[in-house]
C-alpha cells in the first residue's frame, strides 16, 4: 500500500473518457470525462437522478458503457466481469446496503478476500498446512480491517450475524468489507446516509483516515455537504448525466449551474 | 426458543463478556420492543432452563466430537440389530444421508435448486453397472469404476452448470428437471443396442470390492457406507468452512454484492453443482453395487422427493440436520412398508403423533378436553351407526390397532361374503377428512377446538380403514403433512439456521 505523501505531479489512477450510458433511449450518463488521481479524495455530487450511482455501476462493471473507455492505471476495464474489476483494484460500497446478511460480521469481511486468496476446494477439504496458513491470514486481515472503526465492530460483534447490526454499523461493515478486497481505489456510495450528526462527523474522520492510514484513493458520492466539504480534494457535480462543474468545494458550491441544478432557476422557483 | 445450534458457523468458545445493552436486560418474554431474534436467541442461550443448558452444551461441543459420538454409536449398530433391520434401517439411513449430504452442498450451501440431482445418482449407478458387470464383458473392479462413475456424474453436473450458467434460480431448476426426465425416459426405454437394459435395467452388478475382498454381507456394506458417510460429512463440513464455503453463502445471500466483492459467482455455483454431482455419482454407484442392479425406477421423482424431504426437514445447509432428517424419513418409510418386521410400530407412531399434536394445544387441560370429547364423540357415532344400519357397517377389523377399537371406530366389514357393498365409504371418509382439516385450520378459538373433535375421529377412521394398509401412499402423505407443519412452525428445518431475507 502506497504512502499517502502528495505526489510531485498528479498521476491519474482512474480515468473516464467519453463514457455514455443510456437505458431505453434515456441518456443517464452522457459523454463524461474525469480523472481521479492517486491519493486523491474526489466527491461526486448532484441531485437525485443525476447518474451518480450509475457512474459507480459503470466503473465496477455492473453495467457496460455504450461508448467511451474506463481505465484503471492505464488499463481498460470495459467488458471485464465485476469480480475481475474488483481484483484489479476497485472496491465499492452500496447506497442501498448489500451485506451478506446471514453471515457473521467477520465472515463478511473474510468472504470478500476470495479474489486475493488461492487455496482451492480440494485443499480446503483436506485441510492442508497451506489452507491453515491462508485461513489464519484471512482472519487476521479481516480483524485488521474491522479494527479501523475503533470499538464499533470489535470483539463480540465479530460473531453476530450482519442482520443484527444497526444501520450505521452496516455502513461501516460495508466499508470494511470493501477494504478487505485490497483495492487501490475505494468507491463509497453515500457513506453517511442514515447516520446521525455524531456518526456523520465520525465517518468524515474515518474517510480521511482511510487515505492517511490505509493509503486508498477514494471516490465518494455524498449528499451531506458538510461531509463533502470536510473530505474532498476535488468535487465533481453531475446533473442529468453531464458534468456541470468541477473544482474545489468552494468553486463548485458557488457555481451558478450547480445552484441551479439543486434549487432550480428563478423562473421555476416562482411557479 | 431452544435452538439447537449445530452446524458450521458457531465457534462458541469465546462467549462475549461484553454484552449488548439489550442483552443485559433481564430475560423475559420474546418479541419485546427493540429485541431482534439474534438478541432473543442469545438471551435464551444464557438462561438456565434445561432446554437452554442442553442447547448451550451442544453449542460448546466441538463439531468433531459430535461426529465422533455419532460414528461411535453407528459403529455399534450391527452388534445389536437383526440382519433384516440392519438392511432396512441401518444401510438405507446411511445411504440416504450420503446422498442428502451431496444435495445439501448444492441446495444448502450454494442455494441452487437442482431437480436433476437424482438422475446424476442414476448416471453414476448406470456407469458403475456397465463397467462392473458382465454386460460388456468388462467386469472392472470397483476401485476403478467408482471414481469413473463419480467423474461421469461430475462431468454431467459441469455440463448442466454451463448450460444454465447464465440462467438464474428457477431456470436452473427447469433445466435440471428436464435432464432428470430425459434420463428417466432414456434409461426406461429399450434401445437397439440395449445400452440401458430398458425397464429391466442392468442386472448382475458386482458388489464393491476392497483389495480383492467382495463386500457382500450386510455388515460389510454397512461399515462401507459408514466410512463413506463420515468422509463425506467431514469433506462437506471442511468445504463449508473454507473460502469456497464463504463464497457459496455470500452469493446465496446477495449474488450482485458477491460479484462486486471479487467472488466469481458463476464459477462457485458451478463448483457446487459439480461437487454435488460427484457425490451423487458415488452414491449411485454404491447403490447399484448394494442391490446388484441399476434400475431406472430407482432414480425417478419419488426418490428425489425423499432426498429433498430429508434436507428440508433436517434444515437446509445443516450437516447434522441431514443425519437427523435421513433417520426420521427412512425410519418412517421402513415402518410403513407393508411387510416389515415391526407391524406394531406404525400403530404406535400414528397414535403417538396424534396425541403429541393434541397435547401441543395450550393450556393442557384443553387438550385433555379435546381427547375426552373425541372419545365420547366416537362412541356416540358408533352407537348411532350401529342402531340405524345393518351390522356389517361396524363389523370390520381395524388395519393397525387391536380389534377392541372396532367398538369405537366405524369400520365396515371388508368380507365379501356378507354380500353388502359399502360403496365409497373409504373415499368419503378421506374427502371428509381433508375438508375438516381445512375447516379446522380456518376457525379460531373454541370453534377450532370443537372442529378438531370430528377431525381427529375422521383421521382415525381414514387410518384404520385405508391408510395403514397402503404404506407407500401414507408415507408421502405423512411427509407432506410433516413439511407443511414444519413450514408453519420452524421454516428453517429442525437443525437449520433461520435465514433473514430482508431487514
Amino acid at each position: 500500500m502506497a504512502e499517502s505523501v502528495p505526489q510531485a505531479g498528479p498521476r491519474p489512477l482512474l480515468e473516464l473518457r467519453g463514457v455514455s450510458m443510456s437505458f431505453g433511449g434515456l441518456a443517464v450518463i452522457d459523454d463524461l470525462d474525469f480523472v481521479v488521481n492517486e491519493g486523491e479524495i474526489v466527491s461526486v455530487i448532484g441531485p437525485n437522478g443525476a447518474g451518480k450511482t450509475t457512474l459507480f455501476n459503470l466503473i465496477t462493471g455492473l453495467y457496460r458503457p455504450d461508448a467511451g473507455d474506463i481505465l484503471l492505471g492505464g488499463d481498460s476495464l470495459v467488458g471485464l466481469p465485476p469480480h475481475t474489476i474488483t481484483n484489479r483494484g476497485i472496491a465499492r460500497t452500496f447506497q442501498t446496503l448489500r451485506l451478506f446478511l446471514n453471515m457473521s460480521v467477520i465472515e463478511n469481511v473474510m468472504a470478500s478476500q476470495y479474489g486475493r486468496t488461492k487455496v482451492d476446494i480440494v485443499r480446503s477439504m483436506l485441510r492442508t498446512p497451506g489452507w491453515r496458513k491462508e485461513e489464519r491470514e484471512i482472519r487476521e486481515r479481516a480483524e485488521e480491517k474491522l479494527s479501523f472503526f475503533g470499538q464499533r465492530l470489535m470483539g463480540y460483534r465479530w460473531n453476530q450475524p450482519a442482520y443484527s447490526l444497526s444501520y450505521a454499523n452496516r455502513r461501516r461493515l460495508e466499508i470494511a468489507r470493501a477494504m478487505a478486497t485490497e483495492p487501490r481505489i475505494l468507491l463509497l456510495d453515500e457513506p453517511a446516509a442514515g447516520m446521525n450528526p455524531v456518526e456523520t462527523h465520525e465517518i468524515t474522520e474515518i474517510i480521511g483516515e482511510l487515505r492517511e492510514r490505509g493509503g486508498y484513493t477514494i471516490l465518494v458520492i455524498e449528499h451531506d455537504m458538510h461531509v463533502v466539504e470536510g473530505i474532498s480534494d476535488r468535487v465533481v457535480a453531475l446533473d442529468h448525466g453531464v458534468k456541470i462543474a468541477e473544482g474545489t468545494f468552494e468553486q463548485v458550491a458557488t457555481d451558478p449551474r450547480v445552484v441551479e441544478a439543486y434549487l432550480g432557476t428563478k423562473a421555476t422557483a416562482t411557479k | 426458543m431452544s435452538e439447537t445450534p449445530d452446524t458450521p458457523d458457531t465457534p462458541a468458545a469465546d462467549t462475549p463478556e461484553t454484552q449488548t445493552p439489550e442483552a443485559q436486560a433481564p430475560a423475559a418474554q420474546t418479541s419485546r420492543i427493540g429485541v431482534d431474534s439474534w438478541v432473543a436467541e442469545s438471551e435464551a442461550r444464557r438462561s438456565r432452563t434445561p432446554a437452554a443448558l442442553v442447547s448451550r452444551g451442544l453449542e460448546r461441543t466441538p463439531d468433531a466430537l459430535k461426529l465422533l459420538v455419532f460414528v461411535g454409536f453407528a459403529a455399534s449398530v450391527p452388534y445389536w440389530m437383526s440382519q433384516g433391520d440392519l438392511f432396512a434401517f441401518g444401510i438405507f439411513t446411511l445411504f440416504y444421508a450420503a446422498l442428502a449430504l451431496g444435495l445439501n452442498v448444492v441446495v444448502g450451501f450454494a442455494g441452487l435448486l437442482d431437480l436433476g440431482y437424482i438422475a446424476l445418482a442414476g448416471l453414476g449407478a448406470y456407469t458403475y453397472a456397465s463397467l462392473s458387470s458382465p454386460k460388456w464383458g468388462l467386469n472392472w473392479p470397483a476401485e476403478a469404476t467408482i471414481p469413473i462413475a463419480m467423474a461421469v456424474a461430475a462431468l454431467m453436473g459441469l455440463i448442466l452448470g454451463f448450460a444454465s450458467r447464465r440462467l438464474l434460480g428457477d431456470y436452473y431448476a427447469i433445466v435440471t428437471l428436464f435432464f432428470a426426465q430425459a434420463f428417466a425416459y432414456f434409461t426406461n426405454t429399450t434401445d437397439p443396442h440395449d445400452i440401458t437394459g430398458g425397464p429391466n435395467g442392468l442386472p448382475n452388478v458386482s458388489p464393491v470390492t476392497f483389495f480383492g475382498h467382495a463386500l457382500t454381507s450386510y455388515k460389510q456394506v454397512y461399515y462401507l457406507l459408514l466410512v463413506v458417510v463420515t468422509l463425506l460429512a467431514a469433506a462437506t463440513y471442511f468445504a463449508s468452512k473454507s473460502r469456497t464455503g464463504r463464497a457459496w453463502r455470500a452469493q446465496r445471500d446477495d449474488p450482485l454484492a458477491a460479484e462486486a466483492m471479487s467472488i466469481p459467482v458463476n464459477r462457485v455455483k458451478i463448483l457446487a453443482a459439480v461437487k454435488g454431482a460427484a457425490i451423487a455419482g458415488l452414491c449411485g454407484a454404491i447403490l447399484a453395487a448394494i442391490v446388484g442392479a441399476a434400475v431406472s425406477t430407482d432414480y425417478s421423482v419419488p426418490f428425489l422427493i425423499i432426498i429433498y424431504a430429508i434436507v428440508i426437514l433436517g434444515g437446509v445447509g445443516s450437516i447434522a440436520g441431514v443425519f437427523l432428517g435421513a433417520t426420521i424419513i427412512n425410519c418412517t418409510l421402513q415402518f410403513l412398508q407393508p411387510q416389515n418386521d415391526h407391524p406394531s410400530v406404525e400403530r404406535w407412531l400414528f397414535y403417538g403423533t396424534i396425541i403429541l399434536l393434541v397435547l401441543m394445544i395450550k393450556p393442557v387441560w384443553r387438550s385433555g378436553l379435546v381427547l375426552a370429547a373425541t372419545v365420547g364423540f366416537g362412541f356416540a357415532v358408533h352407537a348411532i351407526v350401529d342402531a340405524t344400519t345393518t351390522s356389517t357397517w361396524t363389523s370390520g377389523v381395524p388395519q393397525s390397532a387391536g380389534p377392541w377399537l372396532a367398538h369405537w371406530a366405524v369400520i365396515p366389514s371388508t368380507d365379501p361374503s356378507t354380500g353388502l357393498n359399502h360403496g365409497n365409504f373409504n373415499n368419503i371418509i378421506y374427502i371428509g377428512l381433508v375438508v375438516m382439516v381445512i375447516v379446522t385450520a380456518s376457525l379460531k378459538g373454541w370453534w377450532r377446538l370443537a372442529a378438531l373433535v370430528p377431525t381427529l375421529y375422521l383421521t382415525v377412521l381414514a387410518w384404520e380403514n385405508l391408510l395403514a394398509g397402503n404404506g407407500g401412499i401414507t408415507a408421502y402423505l405423512l411427509f407432506g403433512v410433516m413439511l407443511i407443519g414444519l413450514m408453519a412452525k420452524r421454516p428453517q428445518g429442525l437443525l437449520g439456521k433461520a435465514q433473514v431475507e430482508i431487514v
